[in-house]
């Protein structure tokens, strides 16, 4: 009964099943049936959610096709690594956070203002052009000390950490689209023309859109250098990129549930198929082709996984079930 | 007293004059038809009204709280601001939201929460959000649709996309109107209806409007002037009687409606 009411309550519907999640994942580690090959993984998928999550509120929210993602997670990486190497402890750690995303943000603006008058395949060239300039610029400049990178970065990310930063990037995208300046954002991707007749200004949203999304991917980079002990500029190459946009249409444009059931399963099909190193990425290719002749529009498409479309199915289910009882008795 | 003042606007593609030295005006609280064959310019008189093309050359003032400001070249977003607003001949509705969200959208600008708000859900942000479902539920039980605002635009008939096209010009809180074709498609009964809801908003929202219409029912029943669009420039101007004797019009274009009204 008890059990019952705490179900009932609308907090615990909206945050009860992420932390059971955090719960038990703590749980598993601390009686080390996760151990840190698994827990790497984990990482890296919590990474590829705040990555795939951000990116599809620029690109499957507000319609904008961006190919640079990866250029803000280099930006928020080295700007943290180099926050964590010269100040010590947390607050280094949360110090290197914050100017990580900071930093991404403000090239996220600079690089938005212009490029988001263009359209369509124009702004995906011009934003991979951006993400290049940055791998570059940290290939030759001498406080990142070039393509060697940096290196034995202190660590700082568990899995409380981890939680923290995916679960809480998650929830205030989610509470942003449903305000009215995500809905404003949502209504550029659906139509400029009609959206700037209404009263939005479509410039103001769209940069907005980016410079949020440049920030997350900013925390993500800043997260990856406080976990893994070496970052690299070839690390947040195009390749990166094209592995975000994957999870995002994968999942679905403009489902954020989409987004991070596409990190998780692609993540975890990756992990799966570590053992065969050269069929790897030809497995991982055939599955994502199959995946997108079969559901083109991604595992979730535009919806969001609620409890209620859970219980719709099974009503379907349940109904077919019924239709086939009444045959049989007939 | 004129709401808009439109001045010497012109308005060429290339080598195409699509609109030609057009003076209008319009009156506060009237009911205004912008007919002419197709091809004439009325959309892109429109679209040049709304700041969706820039024009060639040419003023429009509009008046809004007693002063007089030129909205010509002006964004389109700072226009709807000021008051302008408008519905589309081929329907441009946000199709993959619902139906409550197209007229909240449409309310964004009055909207009196900041970004921190939108992230955090704080009580301004709740107490807004109750506002604008409430006013846009308001808007849409006028239009009929009030039953249907959870349904995805593009499921709804096309004739309800038409008045949601309304309900979300309206949510904007227009001085001033345009509605371009918005009884295109529509079978007789249909269009009766609709010549009812459009005079009763003008009524009950005092607003203006200016109509482009192609079918003649509508524009001689519900218009107190007919401005005639013909080849970019204004042929004629008058009362729907005037118009519906007018040489020229009949010549340009009314020729055969005419003779069976």
């Amino acid at each position: 009964m008890k059990v019952k009411n705490l179900m009932e309550k609308p907090a615990f519907r909206k945050f009860g099943g992420i932390i059971v999640l955090y719960a038990v994942v703590q749980l598993l580690i601390s009686v080390g049936i996760l151990n840190d090959y698994y827990f790497a993984t984990i990482v890296t998928i919590g990474i590829n959610v705040i990555l795939a999550v951000s990116l599809n509120l620029i690109t499957g929210f507000t319609g904008q096709f961006s190919l640079g993602h990866a250029g803000f997670m280099s930006i928020g990486a080295y700007f943290c690594a180099i926050v964590t190497l010269r100040v010590p402890g947390i607050p280094g750690f949360l110090l290197g956070m914050l100017a990580g995303g900071a930093a991404a943000a403000v090239v996220g603006l600079l690089v938005g203002l212009p490029t988001l008058r263009l359209k369509g395949d124009y702004l995906a060239i011009a934003t991979l052009g951006m993400a290049e300039i940055i791998r570059i610029v940290f290939q030759n400049i001498e406080i990142t000390n070039g393509a060697a990178g940096l290196s034995n970065l202190p660590k700082f990310v568990n899995w409380s950490w981890l939680f923290l930063f995916v679960a809480g990037i998650t929830v205030l995208i989610v509470n942003f689209l449903h305000s009215s300046i995500g809905r404003a954002c949502i209504s550029i991707r659906e139509d400029e023309i009609a959206a700037e007749s209404m009263g939005i200004n479509i410039t103001r949203y769209k940069v907005t859109s980016f410079i949020i999304g440049a920030f997350c991917a900013g925390i993500a980079g800043a997260l990856y250098a406080t976990y893994f002990p070496i970052i690299k500029p070839d690390t947040f190459g195009f390749a990166k990129s094209v592995d975000i946009l994957v999870i995002v249409v994968f999942g679905g444009l403009g489902s954020i549930t989409g987004s991070i059931v596409g990190a998780v399963v692609l993540g975890l099909i990756s992990m799966l198929l570590a053992s065969w190193t050269d069929l790897r990425m030809v497995i991982y290719a055939i599955l994502l082709i199959v995946i997108m002749i079969f559901r083109p529009q991604g595992l979730m498409g535009s919806r969001e996984f609620s409890l209620a479309m859970l219980k719709r199915a099974g009503e379907q289910l349940n109904g077919l079930f019924h239709k086939k009882s009444k045959k049989e008795e007939n | 007293m004129s709401i808009l003042k439109v001045e010497k606007l012109t308005k060429s593609f290339g080598g195409l004059t699509a609109v030609s030295n057009v003076n209008m005006y319009l009156d506060q609280g009237e009911l205004v038809g912008l007919i002419g064959p197709n091809g004439a310019g009325k959309t892109t008189l429109f679209n040049l009204l709304t700041g969706v093309y820039k024009p060639t050359a040419g003023t429009v003032t509009l008046q809004r709280g007693g002063s007089d400001q030129v909205i010509s070249g002006l964004k389109p977003s700072t226009i709807c601001e000021m008051g302008l607003a408008r519905t589309f001949q081929n329907i441009r509705l946000f199709k993959d939201l619902t139906v409550l969200d197209n007229v909240r959208i449409a309310m964004h600008k009055d909207v009196r929460y900041g970004l921190l708000s939108s992230f955090l859900h704080l009580p301004s942000f709740v107490r807004e959000e109750k506002r604008l479902k409430e006013k846009s539920l308001e808007l849409l039980r006028v239009m009929g649709l009030e039953d249907k605002k959870d349904e995805l635009a593009k499921n709804l008939p096309y004739g309800e996309q038409r008045h949601l096209e309304i309900a979300r010009a309206l949510a904007t809180n227009p001085v001033l109107l345009l509605l371009d074709e918005p009884a295109a498609g529509m079978n007789p009964a249909e269009t009766a209806r609709l010549t009812e809801l459009i005079g009763w908003i003008r009524e009950n929202y005092k607003v203006t409007i200016l109509l482009i219409e192609h079918d003649m029912s509508l524009v001689m029943k519900v218009c107190e002037r007919i401005f005639v669009l013909d080849y970019g420039m204004i042929i004629a101007n008058g009362t729907p009687a005037e118009i519906q004797s007018d040489k020229r019009v009949i010549e340009a274009y009314l020729g055969e409606d005419v003779a069976n009204a």
